[in-house]
């Protein structure tokens, strides 16, 4: 569904991303797991169109998008949900998840009830600072729902939220891809990636192992977690 | 016969503009239509008292919420020229006795206007424990020829209430100067917020001052300008900080959407009480770029996704 070739980024005469490759299946979770600083954002940033690579190519359902706006690779299928979410004043919760198409009242409150939120609580309040980190990101999810994306893009969904967001971001996740959209699931945490069918390790700028959740999950835990890899492109990987 | 043909225009005007045309028709609502100097039509409800004298260039009116009047129904206010040339010059004398309270909405409709200007000058009084909301929306045509001088003092009593929206975001401003001073007493609340959609050539002036003189008085001055083309900006929002424990805040947003565009902000912050408190925030620049492609991200294209929150600020 999405494959990822030879990815090549340099910022400030650094590699930021480093020869990337992995694909994401149709209808599966794909977890990307690493710590701070390994560029996954900026890949997901790659992947969505909101800046481009020096070199390599990013192929969706077989056509090579690498050089497509970020608008075009929406309409094709392909979204993002940052990390930290931007907040829009005077933007209703309703209106914000009826961006990307029209919805009936029902598909919006389907989606916020997929995400934990009460409809008559959330619809008509603001996307802006009243709300807290983990109702926004919430929020972000079911818009990402919403819009029914061949590909979701999730950039640290479980960073920074409470503990009671946290199993509503985790069931919504699940939920997206039962109604068939594929999801690249970038954390840094190994929980979240339990979710997935398979995981990546990313470590400067590169995959450095691929395989079942559980085994990554270990993995990432004997290596990465006093990693000294970070910043270091000419590591090659396990 | 004449009247009735300016009052069928004005409706048909105020309707357009977003008025609500069932309201003015509604004996058991409020209303005062006025165009140029003429009275077209006024209903008095209970709890309120309408005194109308009209001048050579507008009107003078006496507006009074009697004490402990709680009004049912928003008073619906129409101002108006309809040819592309006038003056209109509105005195107005605000009272909202104690205990009262009202929601005012006013439209000023101007949308042929090549050389109109609008003054007002308001003397408002809002008494103890009162409440008053006045939403003030403006329609203007689109050849800018507007030029609209709105003045208020303002003094709300202990424990009252002043809620203010100026909305000018149809159609083009032409010159705005907005010019409203107020003073809140003891453990008054007040707010005054200004939305502007700046185009083509317009000039703007906001000025929003606000004294807390009373304890525990709280304030809150707001603007939000979107600013296209060759429009201009200047935002002055005060507040001052006189007695022990009042709040206060400025808030002055400008988006800069145009090439010769100028915005300029000057927030001024004072206190002379150490219990008081008083903060701002301003800030200029372009359309957020976060917002813009988070958008982007939903499929919209960059002229859609400025559009929506344009209008969310101007909301």
């Amino acid at each position: 569904m999405l494959e990822i070739k030879n990815l090549k980024l340099t910022l400030n005469g650094k590699p930021v991303i480093d020869g990337l490759n992995f694909k994401v299946k149709e209808g599966k979770i794909h977890g990307l797991l690493g710590v701070n600083g390994t560029g996954k954002t900026t890949l997901a940033n790659l992947i969505m169109g909101i800046s481009y690579p020096d070199e390599g190519s990013i192929i969706f359902e077989g056509q090579d998008i690498t050089r497509y706006t970020t608008s075009e690779r929406a309409r094709m299928g392909i979204t993002l949900a940052w990390q930290e979410p931007a907040r829009f004043e005077g933007l209703s919760v309703g209106e914000y998840l009826s961006v990307s198409r029209n919805l009936d009242s029902s598909e919006i409150d389907n989606y916020l009830w997929g995400v934990g939120l009460p409809p008559a609580e959330y619809l008509k309040r603001a996307v802006d600072a009243s709300l807290s980190g983990g109702e926004r990101k919430r929020v972000e999810l079911a818009s990402v729902m919403a819009m029914k994306a061949k590909v979701a893009i999730l950039d640290e969904p479980d960073s920074g939220i409470d503990v009671v967001s946290l199993p509503h971001i985790m069931n919504g996740i699940a939920e997206m891809s039962k109604q068939g959209s594929s999801v690249l699931l970038i954390t840094h945490g190994e929980e979240a990636v339990r979710v997935a069918e398979e995981v990546s390790i990313m470590c400067a700028g590169k995959i450095i192992n691929s395989g079942p959740p559980r085994e990554m999950c270990q993995w990432f835990k004997n290596n990465c977690s006093t990693c000294n890899h970070v910043g270091e492109p000419s590591y090659q990987g396990a | 016969m004449i009247v009735v043909k300016e009052y069928e225009a004005m409706l048909k005007a105020y309707g357009k503009a977003g008025g609500n045309l069932g309201a003015l028709r509604n004996k058991e609502v409020g209303n005062l239509v006025i165009h140029r100097n003429e009275v077209l039509s006024a209903n008095e409800v209970e709890g309120i008292k309408i005194e109308i004298e009209e001048t050579e260039a507008g009107v003078n009116i006496y507006f009074l919420v009697v004490e402990g009047a709680k009004i049912k129904y928003p008073v619906h206010l129409c101002f108006g020229v309809l040819p592309e040339e006038g003056l209109q010059e509105i005195m107005l004398r605000v009272e909202a006795q104690a205990d009262s309270e009202v929601t005012v909405i006013a439209h000023c409709i101007f949308p042929n206007a090549v050389n109109v200007v609008h003054k007002m000058d308001a003397d408002i009084r809002i008494g103890n424990n009162a409440k008053f909301y006045y939403q003030e929306t403006h329609y203007h045509g689109e050849f800018g020829g507007v030029k609209v001088i709105p003045k208020a003092r303002i003094r709300v009593g202990k424990k009252g209430v002043w809620q203010s929206t100026f909305t000018l975001i149809e159609g083009c401003v032409g010159t705005l100067d907005y010019d409203f001073e107020l003073f809140g007493d003891e453990k008054s609340v007040s707010e005054l917020l200004v939305k502007a959609f700046g185009k083509k050539e317009d000039d703007i002036n906001i000025i929003e001052k606000i004294h807390l003189d009373g304890k525990e008085a709280r304030g809150l001055a707001k603007s939000r300008l979107v600013l296209n083309d060759n429009a201009k900006a200047l935002v002055r929002g005060e507040t001052y900080g006189n007695a022990p424990f009042t709040r206060g805040h400025v808030d002055c947003l400008e988006i800069v959407n145009g090439e010769g565009v100028i915005a300029r902000a000057i927030p001024l912050v004072y206190v002379n009480d150490r219990r008081a408190k008083v903060t701002h925030e301003a800030a200029i620049g372009s359309i957020d770029n976060k917002q813009l492609q988070t958008l982007m991200a939903r499929g919209l294209d960059e002229e859609k996704a400025v559009n929506v929150i344009v209008k969310g600020i101007l909301r």
